[in-house]
């Protein structure tokens, strides 16, 4: 496992490891996109303070990795990626999170950020994530009918499922 | 078919006591003013509109899934399939993040060309959307002025790629050919063109009486709730928000380019057609200075892990003979890692995530479009205002559904 790199932490986030040090799992730089892995249980916490303290006002995107057919294994099998950035100061910063394979759950962070709220519906979606505390977690890109979760690198790329019924989802 | 009519009304039945006073209106997924396929369903009072929701995902046609069965550069052409109205844009924003992979640089002239073509599609873009916005209101005269121009941008890029809408245009560490001869010049005409019918379209519009009424104070957002919700690009600078992904982060020697970054302060449908007008006289300036200054030299990066080697070389030489099968059978095999790179596309902050484990294709390929942020703030701007407000909200936001559902 990686060495956390506190300095390098410190210099781009100041205060951050002083609240989430011994939540921080690893911190890397690679190819300039400082990429930051925390522990679940802190995400919300974690992305409260990015944006009210260090002033990272857009969550640009959040979406979903499978990394069961990764070489070499991470740590569990799913993770979940925000990419926040602040137009104040012009720079990003991404964090990541790995969710177990059994149980992928996180809470949610609409109302955090209001760009979440779609992003997470779409993880959903596609990956199967539970965002606990989501107002309104149904499929947004799939067909409401469709079964399983198509991004999962278990599901194969032409599993087609016939349409069950043509009717639309439900209205307001 | 008489059965499943595009639009179909009842009355709510709720329990409470204003039920009554509802009307349920669905609107799409095919109708002429979402330009796409996107579905609407209001709850009218009167005119009124007191809710709103959404429903999207009609144009989804698994991208991302898709990626990772196919190599690298055949990725390329299911980008120019999300927004196609500017193919190059997501062309030249995807092999960008690939080569950040790679860790390499292209060419000058490489860097150049991208650089034309991408804002050549800028221009487009904006026509489309400013064309199709005053359609929706009536204003049919703007839309033929436009879709000539566009027209002339097509053939421009038909004589570089030989397509015109979905153009395919770049490789990873190059590009697919270099100009044609003749092509610089023939650009310059053809921009040369654009101010006047700018000028044309904004003695019609920008002063109009009717416009101005249709548009002034129609789908307003505030900087703080646009930044909530993730807008990037004329809808977030129609806002009075300066940020550009070309001046904020520049790639490709933007900051070398002398424009101004365009914004309005009021966000509302007039600011964000202001915003898109002068941005494509910024565009065109671009590309004068992108053409007065473009080098002479190769196009591809000079390694054959990456690019074709010359034909010359794979007729007459056993290195390119080999260079080429394998890059042909194998495809290309960038270094195990993740990087989000981004661009600045006509709607706004175009990203790619790119994953990869060594295995000659995308591990995974995530795209972050910028209308699947802006469309969320949707209902918030139309809730209060009228459907035919929510029609000039909505043509003003310039939503492709073909990047919105990828």
């Amino acid at each position: 496992m990686l060495e956390i790199d506190t300095n390098l932490l410190e210099s781009k986030l100041p205060g951050f490891s002083n609240r989430f040090g011994k939540d921080v799992l690893t911190v890397s730089d690679h190819r300039g996109d400082l990429t930051i892995e925390i522990q679940p249980s802190v995400l919300r916490d974690a992305l409260m303070f990015l944006k009210a303290t260090l002033r990272f006002e857009i969550l640009m995107d959040v979406f979903a990795m499978d990394y069961s057919k990764f070489d070499p294994p991470t740590r569990e099998r799913f993770a979940v990626i925000y990419n926040l950035y602040s137009v104040s100061q012009q720079r990003r910063v991404r964090l990541k999170v790995f969710l177990n394979e059994d149980k992928p759950e996180i809470e949610s962070v609409h109302d955090v950020y209001a760009s979440a709220n779609w992003f997470e519906r779409e993880a959903w979606d596609l990956f199967g994530i539970v965002f606990k505390g989501h107002p309104h977690l149904v499929r947004i890109l799939c067909h409401h009918d469709f079964e399983g979760h198509p991004l999962r690198k278990d599901y194969p790329s032409d599993g087609y499922q016939r349409l069950k019924s043509a009717s639309p989802a439900a209205g307001i | 078919m008489i059965d499943t009519p595009i639009i179909t009304t009842r009355r709510s039945s709720g329990t409470d006591k204003n039920s009554d006073k509802f009307l349920q209106l669905n609107v799409g997924p095919s109708h002429p003013a979402t330009h796409g396929t996107l579905r609407i369903l209001v709850k009218l009072e009167g005119e009124m509109i007191r809710d709103m929701k959404l429903e999207i995902g009609y144009l989804h046609r698994c991208f991302e899934k898709m990626a990772e069965t196919h190599s690298w550069n055949q990725v390329i052409p299911f980008t120019d399939r999300l927004n196609y109205v500017s193919a190059m844009m997501n062309n030249v924003g995807y092999v960008m993040a690939v080569e950040k992979l790679l860790g390499i640089q292209v060419t000058k002239r490489c860097q150049r060309i991208r650089v034309i073509v991408a804002e050549l599609s800028r221009i487009i873009d904006h026509l489309v959307c400013i064309g199709a916005n005053a359609v929706d209101l009536g204003a049919l005269t703007c839309f033929w002025y436009f879709f000539r121009e566009r027209e002339n941008i097509y053939d421009l890029f038909e004589a570089a790629c030989g397509a015109r809408l979905t153009t395919s245009y770049t490789r990873v560490g190059g590009l697919l050919a270099d100009l044609p001869e003749g092509w610089t010049s023939w650009c310059r005409k053809v921009i040369d063109n654009l101010p006047r019918t700018l000028d044309d379209v904004e003695g019609l519009l920008t002063g109009n009486r009717i416009w101005i009424d249709r548009t002034r104070g129609i789908g307003v957002i505030s900087q703080e709730r646009a930044i909530d919700y993730g807008f990037t690009g004329p809808c977030l600078r129609a806002t009075g928000n300066a940020y550009d992904v070309r001046k904020a982060h520049p790639y490709y020697d933007y900051d070398q380019f002398d424009f101004k970054v365009i914004t309005e302060n009021a966000g509302d449908t007039y600011a964000r057609y202001l915003v898109r007008m002068a941005e494509m006289r910024e565009s065109i300036k671009i590309i004068r200075q992108a053409l007065d200054n473009l080098p002479e030299g190769d196009v591809n990066v000079n390694d054959w892990a990456i690019t074709l080697p010359p034909k010359e070389q794979v007729y007459n030489s056993i290195e390119g003979l080999m260079a080429h099968f394998k890059l042909i059978m194998h495809g290309i095999r960038p270094p195990k890692g993740e990087v989000y790179s981004y661009s600045e596309a006509a709607n706004g902050e175009l990203g790619f995530f790119v994953c990869s484990d060594e295995q000659g294709r995308p591990y995974r390929v995530r795209v972050r479009p910028p209308c699947f942020a802006i469309y969320q703030a949707f209902p918030e701007m139309c809730i209060g205002q009228t459907v035919s407000d929510a029609v000039a909200t909505l043509g003003s936001l310039n939503i492709v559904a073909g990047e919105l559902d990828r």
